[in-house]
Parts: C-alpha cells; structure tokens; sequence
C-alpha cells in the first residue's frame, strides 16, 4: 500500500488553536485520495499530526495512566477533601498529642495532637494551587516574552538573554528566603508570585530557542513571502510548531515547583500556620521524629508520590512528544 | 582564545551586577535593618536617625548600591550589625560549604558516572529499568524529606551516625550531609551519562575500534566515555554553584554552620551586610564556575575552537 506522503502543512492545521475546521477539511481530503479499500482508514495510512500521534502514544504508556490516575485523584480530593477526610484539619487536641495510629485516625496524631491523615488530605490543595498555578504564570509569562525575543531578535533578544542570565545566577531558595521572609501572609499567592517571578527565564529559554527554529522552517518562508503579517506567522505558523519543548518542560516544572513550595513552607517563609501545607507539617512534625515518626512519614510521602506523578507525567509526555528521544 | 575569554569576562560584568542588585534591592524591600538592633523594642527616633546616618541608610538605594560595592572591591564586606565583620563570618563559613559541596561533587561523579556507564551499556535490561526509576523517584523526592528520612533511620534508629553535626564539621561527618545535598544532582548526572553512553555507543568511532579488536574495556574507556562524558562535565561544572547555594537547606537539617546556616541567621535577622555579601560571593562563584566550564569543552572537545 502505497504511504501518503508527509505533508506538514497538513500536519499543522490541526494543531492551532483555531485549527480544529482544518483538522476536520484535510482529514476528509486525505480519506479520498487514500487509495486502500473501503475501510482503507488504518491508523498507520493517514498521516497524524504530531499531536494526535504523541496521543495516540499517551494512550498506551502504563506511565502516562498511572501519573495520570494518580493526578486525577489528587485534583478530586483537593477540590473536595471531605469527600474522604470529613474532619477539621485545624482542630487539634494536645491531649492526644504524638499517639500513633487508632480506630478513626488512621495516620495518628501529630505534635500538637492535629489528626495527620486530614491534615494529609487537606494539604493535597495547596500543592496543586501552588503546582498548577505557578506553572501556568511561568508558562504564559515566559513563552510570550521568550517568544517574542526570539522571533523580533534585536536588542530586546539581547537585553531579554542577560536579564535570564540574571535570574540564573540568584539561588533560588535564597532568593526565596530572603523576598518571601517579610510577608505575613496566608495565602499561596506570595509564594506563587515568587515561583513565577524567578522562574520564567527557564520557560523563556526554551521558548526563545525553538521559535528560533521554527522561524527559520521553510513553509514560514512561503507565508512571509505570500504577505503574512507578524502576528499572522506567529500565531498560525510558529506557535503550534514552537510549543511542544515549553509544554514538556513546563510539566516537569510543575513538579519541582511543587518541591520548591514544601521546601519554602518546610524553611519557616512559604505558607504559614494555619495554612496547611505538607511542608509545614513535616517541618512541625521533625522536633518530634523520634516519639512520632508517622507525623513526619505520612505527608513526607503524599508529597513525595505527588511530585514524582507529575515528573512521571512530564518524562510520559516528552517521550511522546519527542519520539527522537528513544 | 584570549580573546574568548575577554569577551565572556566582559560579559560577566553586567550579569554580576544585575544579580547582586536585584538581591540588594530584594534585602531592602525585606525590612527595616535598624529595627533589630534595640533589642525587643522600637528604637526611639534619635537614635534611630542617628544608625541610619551611620550607616548609611538615609541615602537613596542606588548609592546605598555604589558604595557597597566600592566596599567590596577593595576587600571590605562591611560588619555585621553585631559587630563582626562579614569577611569573618565567611572565612568560617565557606571552608565548611566547601568542603559539603567537594564531597558531593565526589558523590555525583563516582556514583552517579559508574551507573550512567552501567545503564547506558544495558539499554533496556532489568538493571537500565530498575536504575532509571530510582533516578526518578530520587529526583521526586524534595530534599529536606530525603534529609529528614536518612537522618531519621541513620541518626536515631540505626545509630550509624550522629544526627547532627559538630561545629568543626570534619570531612566524616559531612559524608551523609553531602551525599543529601548531592542526591537530585547525583539521579540527573546518571541519566545524562546513560542517554550519552547510549547515544555513542552507536557513533562509527565505537564500532571502528571494536572492528579493530580493542579490548572491550579499552573501547570503553578511551572511546567511549571519553566522549560520552562532556555533557556530564558541563552539567557537574554549572552544578557546583547550585550546590553551595542549595547547601541551605541541607545545613538547616544537619545543623552545619556553613554558608547557608550564616545566611539564614542573616536573614532571620534582617542582617543586611551580611546577607548581601555572601549572596555576592557566590553569584560570582557560578558566574567562575560557567565561565570554567566553557573553557573545558575547549580542552575536552577539540573541534570547539573559540575565535
């Protein structure tokens, strides 16, 4: 059977945001020049756009299903904990203080004699506020100015790499210590406006570097040459083909800023009591390690399982969407 | 080549500065620095305009900048609100970081080499799988709780080790610690030598000296890692910076007084001298480190020649 030849343009259409009527056009002229039958429609006949191929591939990687299932339960119960903690997370009774595990309290008691399974169950929501927040900023904030440098170039791409390369040198627990000690505030968003304030160059990087080679392909070119404005390439040409190494590393991302979140929390400046979070829990819990190592273990694990699902989601979604990697 | 290394020191000047005034400005926003120093009270008005025109603090903040940083180049890091001088504090807290930070770079390279080499050369076994999914859970694994753990089994359960470490932080006593500060950099370097070791073991030059009838292990050493290894240089090089600034967290744990336990009392104390000077330090210490780095591939690499 004779393979359709791969024709990106027809592979990009599908991929914009508005390119869905396209998607639906070049599927139909596609089927009728398939030469093969009547069911002549076999995956392996219509050439698939790089994303309904990385799909395609997500679908049957048991990684992907795992961290996906495992994400998916962690949005359910930090939209609804009551659904299986139904108690007060901040209601604590000192009296029962350091007991380990009985009838209703399955985690046991921390320190302060707060039940560490609701308290567990609880601090789900604010890493993935933190995790899914911070990382749409980094991601809408980077790619556009990364984005734009990269496809104007000039002296904001130069004034936009060294102010990256500004960013790069500060710690970023340093630099997190030091802005987030003064504010007294119980919400995530200080640590959010952190996350995003120190790390949008790495998201910009990337995005810079692959709209460099976008730019230069050559059906970008033809569409220069046939009278595309600006934004016209860029929203219709670059962008769908620029935007996969930003989602990949965005994903990975979420995970560590997750990580960097109980870290900031676990160091006294993220989010503070009566906030609960798994970093201060466990950072609560390590005076008292040797009476009541469940305090410290149950959470430490949550986050743990937690950040390594999204990695996992990350490293799934690369492979797909990279297939040079393997 | 002399060239090269001109126009990257140049390049340094305006990312050196640019880092260290963004953190000046970040410890000005952070708080008032005369506020700590009447003890619990508020100072009264007198007194505090008379430390603010000590030291300094009634000018504007760029001066504030300019004069500090004439200060340090000619050596003074300024004191401590306590009295003590910042260069003092640092010539007993960087020999402590340093040495943290040696023996995790030892760490990354011996451990982390050895199962990249191991991995790459068994591309799909059960050993390849089961290393590169402790590498990710390694790397899942927030620091401070592979801290908190290691310290809980070693320290107090198994007694291996004391949990905390003394104040002249002997290299032995550091092992643990640095093996914590190393462990996520240590998973990364393991899979980068395993994707390089199995990218080159493809290359011609490998099959060539195999054709040749090389020793397997002489391929393996002169060919192939030799090769395989300067992404890992790149990535261990940049690393150290990382490093000695992550080490707070680690320190915090361990009760190490190094860089990052002097710069958390700074901060807690809204020491600002003291704080600005080590950040200084070692914003320059990453900026050397890079600038180490690219001059190694030219050494490593010999098709990288520098204009």
């Amino acid at each position: 059977m004779p393979e359709e030849p791969y024709e990106p343009e027809r592979a990009i259409a599908g991929t914009g945001m508005g390119g869905t009527m396209d998607l639906g056009a070049s599927e139909a002229a596609t089927l009728e020049k398939t030469p093969g039958g009547p069911d002549g429609t076999g995956p392996q006949d219509k050439p698939r756009s790089l994303w309904s191929d990385a799909w395609h591939d997500l679908r049957r990687n048991p990684v992907f299903l795992v961290s996906g299932l495992v994400i998916l339960f962690l949005v359910v119960i930090s939209v609804r904990p009551s659904l299986i903690a139904s108690g007060n997370p901040l209601h604590c009774d000192l009296a029962k203080a350091q007991e380990g595990s009985q009838a209703g309290h399955p985690f046991g008691f921390n320190g302060q004699g707060c039940d560490v399974y609701t308290r567990t169950v609880h601090g789900a929501r604010t890493s993935v506020l933190v995790g899914v927040l911070s990382t749409l900023g980094v991601a809408v904030l980077g790619s556009v100015l990364g984005g734009l440098a990269g496809f104007f170039g000039g002296v904001w791409d130069a004034i936009l790499s060294r102010l990256t390369d500004i960013f790069f040198a500060i710690p970023v627990v340093l630099g997190g210590l030091v802005l987030l000690s003064v504010i007294t505030s119980n919400t995530v968003w200080p640590v959010i406006g952190f996350i995003v304030l120190l790390g949008w160059p790495q998201i910009s990087r990337i995005a810079r570097g692959s709209v460099i080679t976008a730019k230069q392909n050559d059906y970008v070119q033809a569409a220069r040459a046939l009278g595309a404005n600006s934004s016209r390439l860029l929203l219709r040409h670059i962008t769908p083909n620029a935007v996969a190494p930003v989602i990949v590393v965005a994903t990975i991302a979420l995970g560590t800023y997750i990580s960097l979140e109980a870290t900031l929390s676990f160091l006294g400046v993220g989010l503070r009591p009566p906030s609960v979070s798994w970093g201060i829990d466990i950072s609560a819990a390590a005076p008292y390690v040797r009476n009541a190592p469940h305090a410290l273990l149950w959470p430490s694990g949550a986050l743990a399982i937690t950040v390594l699902a999204f990695i996992m989601l990350g490293d799934a979604v690369r492979d797909a969407l990279d297939p040079k990697l393997r | 080549m002399g060239r090269y290394v001109i126009r990257r020191l140049l390049q340094m000047i305006p990312v050196f500065i640019g880092a260290t005034l963004l953190i000046f400005l970040m410890v000005n926003v952070m708080g008032d620095p005369i506020a700590g120093l009447c003890g619990d009270r508020e100072c009264d008005p007198a007194t505090a305009a008379r430390l603010r025109r000590e030291f300094g603090l009634d000018k504007p903040v760029w001066q504030q900048y300019a004069t500090y940083m004439g200060n340090v180049f000619t050596g003074d890091f300024g004191t401590a609100f306590n009295g003590q001088p910042v260069t003092e504090l640092m010539g007993t807290a960087f020999p402590v970081t340093i040495r943290l930070t040696i023996i995790a770079v030892v760490f990354e390279i011996v451990i982390g080499i050895t199962l990249g080499v191991l991995t790459g050369l068994r591309r799909g076994r059960p050993v390849d799988t089961a290393v590169l999914l402790l590498t990710l859970v390694v790397i899942s694994v927030p620091t401070f709780v592979t801290g908190l753990l290691l310290q809980l089994l070693l320290g107090v359960k198994w007694g291996w080790i004391a949990p905390s470490v003394s104040s002249d932080a002997r290299v032995d006593e550091l092992i643990l610690p640095g093996l914590v500060l190393a462990s996520v950099s240590l998973a990364y370097v393991t899979r980068l030598t395993r994707t390089s070791i199995a990218e080159n073991r493809r290359s011609d030059y490998v099959r060539t000296a195999i054709a040749k009838g090389l020793p397997r292990r002489r391929v393996i050493t002169r060919h192939l890692l030799r090769n395989s290894l300067i992404p890992v240089v790149t990535f261990i090089g940049t690393d150290v910076g990382a490093l000695m600034g992550g080490a707070i967290v680690t320190e915090r744990i361990f009760n190490i007084h190094g860089v990052g336990y002097q710069l958390y009392q700074g901060i807690l104390r809204q020491n600002t001298q003291t704080v600005v000077g080590f950040v200084t330090v070692l914003v320059l210490v990453f900026l050397v480190a890079n600038l180490l780095v690219d001059l190694l591939y030219a050494v490593l690499d010999p098709r990288i020649r520098y204009a």
